[in-house]
């Protein structure tokens, strides 16, 4: 049964404040500990490896499947690997976040291994929400995988969130966009103390007129560590716009490596990446409606991050 | 009332060049104060000093009597200081209704975002929820920053060329908006224009040049003297000297 930690967790990963309504799976510390299906939306346990297969039927409209984890224990090393068969037609939201409390001293770890199928005309929404929390050394670890088949005419928009929390964490995002699939990113990172963050995103434009827009901000604070790299290929005629800023403070580092790559004359790739700290003007603008400088900076990045 | 006292301004760095050389003036409740003259004379940076944005080399600035020379940016806001920016920055992420309510939150009387929208010329359902980033042109972010100034309840507003990059029926509404703040309210408004019709409304002109004050009187005798060519705006005698300045008739 879930406890009050556990509800405090999905409620930061999750956004939820009680059991949701639909097809939901909640997995804590390695198991399944509850789940609802429903006429539209099946879930099965795999039985070659830890993790569900999610069936959404055809046609399927407003619907949502929360798969939220929570790890609460250390010495955790929890791998999982989910399928999501999203049906033609369909209109679903899916929300994974992953949150984690350790109190301990030892490592506690948790890897989503998610592919998705996003059949065609289908419109997808995924929501992947990290969180951290505890006061052990224990590192609180995601490593996180996302492989995404994106059919003809289906559109997928991934927002993928982290805020603090989390001591370590490796991204790695692959996407193909078959004939005129959309696809739109938005991820938003915030790391500190010494956190070591890297996101690897890669989209392949292999459809006519196919398109991709890939929004990351990220805030680098104290002596934490952000990579990312970017691989956006043009393999056919289509869009693909790649835009990338971080604020950067104190003592931290952000790298940042863009990789367009066209292989058809009528793919248009951009990448557009920044770096920089907040500028002084508009904290100057915030402090000169009387805000504090605390307060201009929070209100800034707050803003930033949304 | 704010009192300017032998104000100087020396910018790190600057080997001994004074931006601002030893400004006297009085700025009066329920006033317009224009302030004009010629690029680089130290008009922004005199707005500046004004904010606390700068601190001043020399000299004392006094708000209703009291010293305030050495207060942050934030306690001359809260003090009622307001500065609209000659060149606003732009934020990523936050509305344009986010950051009039943020300008709002000190205000205790209720004001209507929607209105300050229209007072500088924007309708506010186009404008509410975009963000103030660099989707938003040039002119319409100024018109924004001046809606943030207006959203405040101020002892003194400086507004630094407010005219810049706004369209000509926009001027009028603005010229109108200035025009009700100073009937409706006590506040002081400081503005720096190179503009004719800004400098109609004022009660007082300042011409600032070479970082001090070269002249200040009542509207009608500064502006007389400007448009008759009698008394030249510039620093080098370009307009009635053009025999004696090769530079201008190149």
């Amino acid at each position: 049964m879930l406890n009050a930690l556990d509800k405090l967790m999905l409620e930061k990963v999750a956004d939820l404040h009680e059991i949701p309504q639909g097809a939901y799976n909640i997995r804590k510390n390695g198991q399944g500990v509850q789940r609802n299906t429903t006429a539209n939306i099946d879930i099965i346990t795999k039985l070659d490896k830890p993790g569900i297969d999610v069936i959404i039927k055809p046609y399927t409209k407003g619907e949502s499947v929360h798969i939220p984890v929570i790890v609460t224990e250390e010495n955790i090393n929890d791998v999982v690997y989910n399928t999501f068969e999203v049906g033609e037609y369909s209109d679903v939201l899916i929300v994974a976040g992953c949150g984690v409390h350790n109190s301990g001293d030892l490592k506690s770890q948790h890897d989503g291994i998610h592919t998705f199928y996003v059949r065609k005309g289908a419109k997808l929404k995924y929501v992947e929400k990290h969180y951290g929390q505890g006061d052990g050394k224990g590192q609180r670890v995601l490593n996180p995988q996302t492989i995404i088949e994106v059919e003809e005419g289906a559109v997928v928009e991934l927002e993928l969130i982290q805020i603090k929390g989390i001591d370590q964490t490796k991204r790695d995002t692959e996407i193909r966009l078959m004939d005129n699939a959309k696809l739109i990113v938005t991820e938003r990172l915030l790391t500190h103390k010494d956190q070591v963050a890297e996101s690897n995103i890669s989209v392949e434009l292999l459809g006519v007129d196919s398109s991709a827009q890939i929004i990351s901000r990220s805030v680098a604070q104290d002596d934490s560590r952000q990579e990312f790299f970017f691989d956006l290929a043009g393999k056919n005629k289509g869009r693909g716009h790649i835009q990338c800023d971080a604020i950067i403070m104190h003592h931290a580092q952000v790298h940042s490596t863009p990789k367009i790559s066209a292989y058809h004359s009528e793919a248009q790739l951009v990448h557009e990446a920044a770096i920089g700290r907040i500028e002084s003007e508009q904290l100057i603008k915030l402090m000169s409606m009387g805000f504090s400088e605390k307060e201009a900076e929070d209100t800034i990045l707050s803003g930033f991050l949304k | 009332m704010l009192e300017l006292q032998g104000l100087s301004l020396e910018i790190e760095g600057s080997k001994g060049f004074e931006i601002l050389k030893n400004i006297n003036l009085q700025f009066h409740e329920k006033k317009i104060y224009v302030i004009t003259g010629p690029n680089g004379g130290g008009k922004s940076s005199l707005a500046k000093v004004i904010m606390g944005v700068y601190q001043p080399t020399q000299g004392n600035i006094l708000l209703d009597g009291l010293e305030i020379t050495t207060t942050t940016i934030t306690d001359r806001a809260r003090m009622g200081i307001g500065y609209a920016f000659q060149s606003p920055p732009r934020f990523k992420g936050i509305k344009v209704k986010e950051l009039l309510n943020m300008a709002t939150s000190h205000n205790p009387e209720k004001v209507n975002i929607c209105d300050l929208l229209y007072d500088v010329g924007l309708c506010a359902q186009d404008y509410l929820n975009r963000d103030v980033d660099s989707s938003l042109s040039g002119g319409e972010m100024k018109r924004i920053e001046i809606a943030t100034v207006l959203a405040r309840n101020l002892k003194i507003a400086v507004f630094d060329e407010p005219e810049a990059g706004i369209d000509l029926w926009s001027f009028q509404k603005l010229a109108e908006t200035f025009r009700n703040i100073h009937e409706k309210y006590d506040t002081t408004i400081i503005i720096i224009s190179h503009q004719e019709r800004i400098m109609e409304l004022a009660d007082e002109i300042i011409i600032m040049s070479n970082g001090t004050i070269s002249a200040q009187s009542e509207r009608d005798i500064i502006l007389a003297g400007i448009l008759s060519n009698e008394a030249c705006a510039c620093s080098t005698k370009c307009v009635k000297g053009v025999g004696q300045n090769a530079e201008c008739v190149r």
